[in-house]
């Protein structure tokens, strides 16, 4: 284990003013890397970690970026990253590093802020000290808690009460270059005031060959009464790449969270994607999409927390492995006692295209009210031999027919996005991916 | 002089061909010869003999379970079903030793019972697929998306279906109705020179029933056949059958003229020689 030398690292860290910012940030930092000395690596014993080592990661040594490992990148470098949308509102990260040259932050319609962490800590030290810290779980979560120990870069976006911001929020994270042993602790804080409304999105890319990097990033998000947030996160990180993510989000009466998970990169990757859902009638709707292969690893959690009267929460996930690939979905659905008329539906479907491909697919419910509604169900499978006979018998060729039925089996979670753009892209991606077609379907 | 010998052979063989079309009576399609099939274990076709020539329609009829859906998804090539005897010609050729695409690419066509449902692949993709897999089988050159919207134009008039279909997913959600309509769309896209229709009536509104005839009747040409699976006598009266065989406990125990499947509807199937098994 390695932990000593990110303990000796925020030493440095602290010593050097540790990413500046109020002062409340610096306990704020040394109370979660205590909590990381105590918490340690998680281990299999874990149940939360059951089907996932993260040796891999705790073996090597990570450390943040020195400055003069940036990469110089231009606009026509990201240019393919940015789904056709120049004029989105975004903000662009290399190795972990903000870069303002990249983004695009000018016309933020009224009501609605969006900066990097660093500038928010300057300009918008009371919003920050409302929530940053408040949502993620430091206390129980040691990558979580490394992360709030070295946050510094990420971004902040803050929508006022009623405010309907139409055009998506961007968020992209890239590595680029000699990026090895980089480790890239970012930290977003996504608060939407009661009924507003946005859509974010994260996107984590490699650029130039990058690979042996750590990503560890930590999202907050706070929905407000009747607030909605879109959060899509695309993980398209190198395939020689280690990738933690979580997203936290704590949601008051009514509001709605819709969640859209890809992943496809990482030799080791996990994501989080937890909520809890706080107040009357409040509801999440979680979907994703995994798509795997060679000797990948990659682990999805989500939890939802239902601790009041009336909510909802409903949840598809799929799963494509082929290769050696290793795939785990762990959905844990949590509901209280007080949480009566819940209504929960879950269900993860997988589809083994090799041999040596495996999943764990782990529902997980946990129900103390007595009048509640939750299902959920998890498939593990080959492709429909039903299906696959009725093409041939059209005289689709065989290997044509798998092919599509591939796309086709990941083609319905990707309905699901709720951004033209980004859909049209995983849909190109896929069938590229599964059928080497171009065209559209 | 080889050439004069090559021309004497080619003539020789256009007089044998002659010879052999005018021996067989009619255009064969379809020669099935005590075809045995079973799945599961079980026996289910017993020894099935079977000749279809082109123009005719020939009505397939029987009791629930004996065999109808097996014969139509065992000529369709479904590998779920196992042949475990005879032999199956088809425009000359060995059926059985042809993969299912094989068999579609040469023009056997089965609407199923029991449409299957491709979410996430669309209605106008999935049939460009097919039909440019069957164009290539032939040499032809395939179509784009825009040459064959033009052709899907005529064929959704003829089976009154909404445009808007072609980009839902194959059947998924599709009304049974729906789904029927649908099989007999893909049928006049792909043209077939041997469409087997499993039950295509069952489950429809009179509309959607004279719909689905209306599309039988207009594809029928005198250089193409179809066994039409139903235990309808309704259908027959827009469909109008050459033939009808009645199918029980796998062999055809009785075959007859239109007016048979007037008589069943009347008697039932009862009255029929009970296959020599069932009388052991
Ligand atoms: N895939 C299968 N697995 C197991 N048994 C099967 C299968 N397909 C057919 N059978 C059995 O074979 C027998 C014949 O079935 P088939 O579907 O051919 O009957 P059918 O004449 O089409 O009946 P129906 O009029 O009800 O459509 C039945 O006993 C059926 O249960
Ligand atoms: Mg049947």
């Amino acid at each position: 284990m390695t932990q000593p030398v990110y303990m000796q690292e925020f030493r440095e860290f602290a010593a050097n003013g540790g990413g500046e910012g109020p002062s409340w940030l610096l306990p704020l930092r040394r109370s979660a890397i205590d909590r990381f000395a105590a918490l340690g690596f998680p281990t299999p014993k874990n149940e939360d970690w059951h089907f996932t080592s993260v040796s891999p990661i705790a073996e090597r040594e990570f450390r943040v970026a020195p400055a003069a490992r940036i990469v110089k990148l231009s606009p026509a470098d990201i240019a393919p990253l940015t789904f056709g949308r120049a004029d989105w509102i975004r903000l662009v990260f290399v190795n972990g590093r903000f870069s303002s040259t990249l983004s695009s932050m000018a016309q933020l319609p009224a009501g609605v802020r969006v900066l990097d962490l660093a500038t928010a800590a300057r300009d918008e030290p009371g919003l920050l000290e409302r929530h940053l810290g408040k949502i993620a779980d430091y206390q129980h979560t040691a990558f979580t808690a490394l992360n709030t120990a070295f946050m510094r870069d990420g971004a902040v976006i803050h929508i006022s009460p009623n405010v309907e911001l139409d055009t998506p929020v961007h968020l992209l994270f890239l590595s680029a270059g000699d990026a090895s042993g980089n480790a890239a602790h970012l930290r977003t804080l996504i608060v939407a005031e009661h009924h507003a409304r946005a859509t974010v999105i994260e996107s984590y890319a490699a650029l130039s060959g990058a690979a042996g990097y750590f990503t560890n990033a930590v999202t907050e998000a706070v929905l407000g009464d009747g607030a909605t947030l879109a959060h899509i996160k695309l993980q398209g990180e190198s395939e020689r790449a280690f990738h933690v993510g979580t997203l936290q989000a704590r949601q008051a009466r009514d509001s709605h969270l819709v969640s859209f998970s890809y992943a496809a990169g990482g030799e080791l990757a996990r994501t989080n994607i937890y909520t809890f859902l706080g107040g009357d009638g409040s509801g999440a709707t979680l979907h994703g999409l995994y798509l795997l292969d060679g000797t990948q690893h990659v682990d999805q959690q989500t939890r939802i927390e239902h601790a009041s009267p009336n909510t909802f929460s409903r949840e598809v996930y799929k799963g494509i492995l082929d290769g050696a690939s290793h795939g785990v979905f762990n959905g844990q659905v949590y509901v209280r006692p007080e949480a009566q008329k819940t209504d929960g539906k879950q269900e993860n479907n997988n589809l083994l295209l090799s041999p040596q491909a495996r999943v764990d697919t782990k529902p997980q419910l946990e129900i103390y009210a007595d009048d509640v509604k939750c299902t959920h169900g998890a498939t593990v499978g080959r492709l429909d031999e039903v299906a696959l006979f009725y093409m041939k018998s059209r005289g689709i060729g065989a290997d044509m027919a798998r092919k599509l039925l591939t796309y086709a089996f990941a083609a319905g979670v990707i309905e699901a996005v709720g951004v033209a753009e980004i859909r049209t892209e995983l849909q190109a991606l896929t069938l590229k991916r599964f059928t080497g077609a171009a065209a559209g379907l | 002089m080889r050439p004069v010998i090559g021309g004497r052979l080619l003539v020789v063989g256009y007089w044998w061909l002659v010879v052999e079309q005018y021996q067989l009576g009619r255009d064969n399609v379809l020669d099935i010869r005590n075809l045995q099939a079973r799945v599961a274990g079980n026996d289910i076709l017993k020894g099935i003999t079977l000749t279809v020539n082109a123009g005719e329609v020939h009505a397939v009829m029987g009791p629930n379970g004996s065999g109808k859906s097996t014969l139509a998804q065992v000529l369709a090539g479904n590998p779920v079903y196992e042949v475990t005897g005879g032999t199956v010609t088809f425009d000359g050729r060995d059926l059985l030793a042809l993969q299912p695409e094989e068999r579609a690419q040469a023009g056997v066509f089965m609407a199923f019972q029991y449409p299957v449902e491709i979410p996430g692949v669309s209605n106008a993709y999935f049939l460009r697929s097919a039909y440019n897999e069957l164009r290539k089988a032939r040499g032809q050159d395939e179509v784009d998306p825009l040459e064959f919207l033009d052709i899907m134009e005529k064929n959704l008039t003829l089976v009154d279906m909404d445009p808007a279909m072609l980009n839902r997913s194959v059947n998924a959600g599709f009304s049974g109705g729906e789904k029927k309509r649908n099989e007999i769309l893909q049928m006049a896209v792909l043209r077939p020179r041997l469409a087997i229709l499993d039950e295509t009536d069952s489950g429809l509104d009179i509309d959607a029933l004279r719909v689905v005839a209306d599309g039988v009747n207009t594809l029928r040409r005198p250089d193409n056949a179809a066994i039409v699976v139903t235990h309808y006598q309704r259908l027959l009266n827009h469909i109008v059958p050459d033939f009808v065989h009645v199918l029980s406990a796998g062999r055809i125990v009785k075959s007859g003229g239109k007016e048979l499947a007037l008589e069943l509807e009347e008697k039932g199937y009862d009255w029929l020689e009970a296959p020599a098994e069932a009388l052991a």
